[in-house]
C-alpha cells in the first residue's frame, strides 16, 4: 500500500497551493522578536560549543595557582580565574559543549521514548493506558532531583549513567503531555473519519495523530531542556556526573561557591551561563507554542 | 478496490441495511460503592434503509440519533444488534467490517472537526481509497474528480488547508471525502444543521444531485423537521432510545400515530399563516434516559397517557390501513387489546 505523503511537497505543480505549514509556523515564528532573540541566543550558544577549540582565547584545563581567582578585567583573563588559575572564560566556552549534551540528549531520548509511550497509550485507551499511566504516575511520585540521584547513584557515577538516568526522570512527564494530547485528539472527528474509512490503527496514527501531536509535546519537551541542565549541575556536584577538570557549568558553579565572598561576580558566571540558556530555550518554545496554534 | 462484490446482490427489493435490536448502554460513574448507572442511549431499535431511498431520522437532543449513526458505523461498539447489509451479514464471517465500512460512509455535523488540519484538502478525500490499496496518484485523481463534482475548484481548492475555507466549502469536501470510497449508503449526521441557511440550502441541493447521480441511499439524521421532510422517502421519529415511529414521509408528518410525532410535527415552524404553530405542543425535558419511565417512555409527557401505559411497554407495530403496511408506530393506542380507552378491543 503506498500511501502518498502528506504534505505540501506531495502535491503536483499545477495545483495552486497554499503555504505549507511549516511555512506558516516559520511566518509567525519570524514576527515574534522575543522568539527570535532567544533562538539567536540558543544558536550562537551551539555555534560556541562546536567551534570551542577554535574561539578559546586559552587553555581551558591549565591553571597557574598563582594567578588564582582573578576579578573580571584583569589582564590576560578578561573574565577573571577559577580557584585553579584557569582562565574563565575558555572554560564558560568550553563548558557549553558538555552543558549542551547533559542539556539537550536525556530530552531528545526521553521524548523518543516517553511521546512513543504516551502516543500509543492515549490512543489504545483502555486497561493499556491504565497499566501504562500508572507505572508512569509511581516514578512521577518521586521529586525529578531525588529520582535523578538515586538512579545515578545505582547505576554508578560517569557520563553515560548521568546522561540515563536523567533520560528516565524525563519520561513520565513527556508521556503524559503525549497522553493527554493523544486521548483529545483521538477523540476528533476527522480520526472517526478516518477509522469509519476502515484505515488500521496504525496508519491512523501515522497519517492523522501524529502530526497534531508531536508539535505540542515538542514545545513541552524543549522546556525540559533548561530543567536537564541544573539537574545535571546537580549530579555533577555530587560527582555522579561531569568529572573534574573537564569544564562543565554545574560543576563549575559548585567548585567556585567556595570563592563567592572573595569573587562573587567570578563566581556566578557559570550560573548566569545556566539562567541565560535555560532561559533562550524557554522563550524560544514559547514562540514556537504559540506560533504552532494553527487556528490562528 | 474490492468490485468483486456485485453491485445489487439482493435486488430492488432486499432493503441495504436491515438494522435488527441495536442497543447501546453507557456506563456513567455512579458513587464509589453504589452500582454503575447506565445512560441507554439507544436500546433496542430496528430499522430498514431500503435502496435508494432517504431515510430520515428525527428527534430531540439526547434521544439516540447520533449515538445509532455511530453504532451503524460501528464507531462505537454496540452491545447488541444486528447489521445486515444488502443480505449479508455485517462480521461474523460474512460481510468485514473492512468492507462494510467502504459502502458505508458517514458525514459529521462539524466541518472544522471533521478535517484534520495538518492535511491539504486533496490528501484527505484521497486518504480512504488510499487505505484500499488505490495508488496515489490515481487518489488524487479522483479527489480532483470529486472536488470538481462537489462545485469546489479543483486548480484552486485541492492543495488548501481547512482553515482556509467556509464553513460550506468545508462541508463539501467532507462529502467528497466520504464519497471517495465510492459507498452506497451515506449517513448524514446533522450535516447541515451548523451551515447558514443559504448555504444550507445549496448542500441539500448538492446531496440530491450526489443521490442521483451515484445512486446512493442516505440515512439523513437531523432535528430540523422541514429540511427532513424535503429530503426524506420516509421517516423514523427517535424517543429517548427507541423507535417511536417509522413510516413514509407524508403519512409520518400529516397523519402522524404517535402522540410524540404529532406533537414534533405540530410544532414545525410553518411559513403559512394559515397554518401558524399554535401551541407549544409538549412541556418539559425529555426524562432522564439513565432512569427511563416504565412503559412507554413518552407516557410521562403524552395527553393521552393512560395507566396502561406506564406498564405495558408498546412494540413498533403497523397502524392500520390507512398509514400502509410500511407505517409503523409503537403506542398502545394503535395496539388493539392493549388496554388502552383508545385502543381496539381485541
Amino acid at each position: 500500500m503506498a500511501l502518498l505523503r502528506f504534505g505540501a511537497d506531495a502535491m503536483p505543480s499545477a495545483i495552486e497551493s497554499s503555504e505549507g505549514y511549516w511555512a506558516s509556523v516559520w511566518r509567525r515564528l519570524r514576527r515574534d522578536k522575543v522568539a527570535m532573540i532567544a533562538g539567536a541566543v540558543v544558536l550562537a550558544l551551539i555555534l560556541m560549543a562546536v567551534f570551542a577549540p577554535y574561539i578559546v582565547p586559552a587553555d581551558p584545563f591549565s591553571g597557574r595557582m598563582l594567578r588564582r581567582l582573578r576579578p573580571i578585567g584583569t589582564e590576560g583573563y578578561p573574565l577573571g580565574s577559577d580557584e585553579l588559575g584557569r582562565d574563565m572564560l575558555s572554560r564558560l566556552i568550553y563548558g557549553a559543549r558538555m552543558s549542551l549534551l547533559m542539556g539537550v540528549t536525556p530530552v531528545i531520548i526521553a521524548f523518543g521514548l516517553g511521546s512513543t509511550l504516551g502516543i500509543v497509550a492515549g490512543y489504545l485507551g483502555g486497561w493499556f493506558n491504565t497499566i501504562a499511566m500508572r507505572t508512569i504516575d509511581i516514578f512521577y511520585a518521586f521529586p525529578s532531583v531525588l529520582l535523578a540521584v538515586a538512579l545515578s547513584g545505582a547505576l554508578g557515577a560517569g557520563l553515560t549513567n548521568a546522561l540515563v538516568s536523567l533520560s528516565v526522570v524525563f519520561i513520565p512527564p513527556i508521556a503524559r503531555v503525549a497522553e493527554s494530547v493523544t486521548t483529545q485528539v483521538r477523540n476528533r472527528d476527522y480520526v472517526e473519519a478516518a477509522r469509519a474509512s476502515g484505515a488500521p490503527g496504525f496508519t491512523i496514527v501515522r497519517v492523522h495523530v501524529l502530526g497534531n501531536v508531536l508539535g505540542p509535546i515538542f514545545v513541552y519537551a524543549t522546556s525540559l531542556i533548561s530543567v536537564s541542565m541544573i539537574l545535571a549541575s546537580g549530579l555533577s556536584f555530587l560527582g555522579l556526573g561531569v568529572r573534574p577538570p573537564e569544564p562543565e557549568w554545574g560543576l563549575m558553579l559548585n567548585t567556585l561557591r567556595t570563592a563567592i565572598y572573595t569573587q562573587p561576580w567570578v563566581a556566578a558566571l557559570p550560573g548566569a551561563m545556566i539562567f541565560i540558556t535555560s532561559i533562550s530555550f524557554n522563550l524560544l518554545s514559547d514562540g514556537l507554542r504559540s506560533a504552532m496554534d494553527v487556528k490562528q | 478496490m474490492s468490485a468483486a462484490a456485485p453491485l445489487d446482490r439482493g435486488g430492488p427489493a432486499q432493503p441495504l441495511l436491515t438494522v435488527r435490536g441495536l442497543v447501546k448502554h453507557f456506563a456513567v460513574k455512579g458513587s464509589l460503592f453504589g452500582a454503575k448507572a447506565m445512560v441507554r442511549a439507544v436500546d433496542g431499535v430496528d430499522f430498514e434503509i431500503l435502496k435508494g431511498e432517504t431515510l430520515g431520522v428525527v428527534g430531540e437532543s439526547g434521544c439516540g440519533k447520533s449515538t445509532t449513526a455511530r453504532l451503524l458505523m460501528h464507531l462505537i461498539e454496540p452491545d447488541a444488534g444486528t447489521l445486515i447489509f444488502d443480505g449479508e451479514t455485517v462480521g461474523d464471517g460474512g460481510l468485514t467490517m473492512r468492507e462494510f465500512r467502504r459502502q458505508v460512509q458517514m458525514v459529521f455535523q462539524d466541518s472544522y472537526a471533521s478535517l484534520n488540519p495538518r492535511l491539504t484538502v486533496e490528501a484527505s478525500i484521497a486518504f480512504g481509497p488510499q487505505v484500499h490499496g488505490v495508488q496515489a496518484r490515481q487518489a488524487v485523481d479522483r479527489a480532483h474528480g470529486l472536488l470538481d463534482r462537489v462545485g469546489l475548484d479543483p486548480s484552486r481548492f485541492a492543495g488548501r488547508y481547512p482553515h482556509e475555507l467556509s464553513g460550506g466549502q468545508r462541508q463539501r469536501v467532507n462529502i467528497a471525502r466520504a464519497l471517495a470510497l465510492q459507498p452506497r449508503l451515506l449517513i448524514l449526521d446533522e450535516a447541515v444543521s451548523a451551515l447558514d441557511k443559504s448555504v444550507e440550502a445549496q448542500v441539500l441541493n448538492l446531496l440530491l444531485d450526489l443521490k442521483e447521480e451515484f445512486g446512493l441511499t442516505y440515512l439523513f439524521i437531523s432535528h430540523d423537521l422541514n429540511v427532513v421532510r424535503f429530503m426524506s422517502d420516509r421517516v423514523a421519529v427517535m424517543y429517548l432510545g427507541k423507535m417511536a415511529e417509522i413510516g413514509p414521509a407524508g403519512a409520518v408528518f400529516d397523519k402522524a400515530a404517535h402522540p410524540y410525532s404529532a406533537a414534533l410535527t405540530r410544532s414545525m415552524p410553518s411559513m403559512d399563516p394559515d397554518h401558524r404553530t399554535e401551541e407549544a405542543p409538549i412541556a418539559g425535558d425529555p426524562p432522564n434516559p439513565i432512569n427511563p419511565p416504565t412503559g412507554c417512555r413518552f407516557h410521562t409527557r403524552c395527553t393521552f397517557a393512560e395507566s396502561v401505559c406506564s406498564t405495558r411497554v408498546p412494540a413498533l407495530d403497523p397502524v392500520g390501513p390507512e398509514g400502509g403496511p410500511s407505517h409503523l408506530a409503537a403506542c398502545l393506542m394503535h395496539e388493539p387489546g392493549s388496554g388502552h380507552s383508545k385502543a381496539e378491543a381485541s
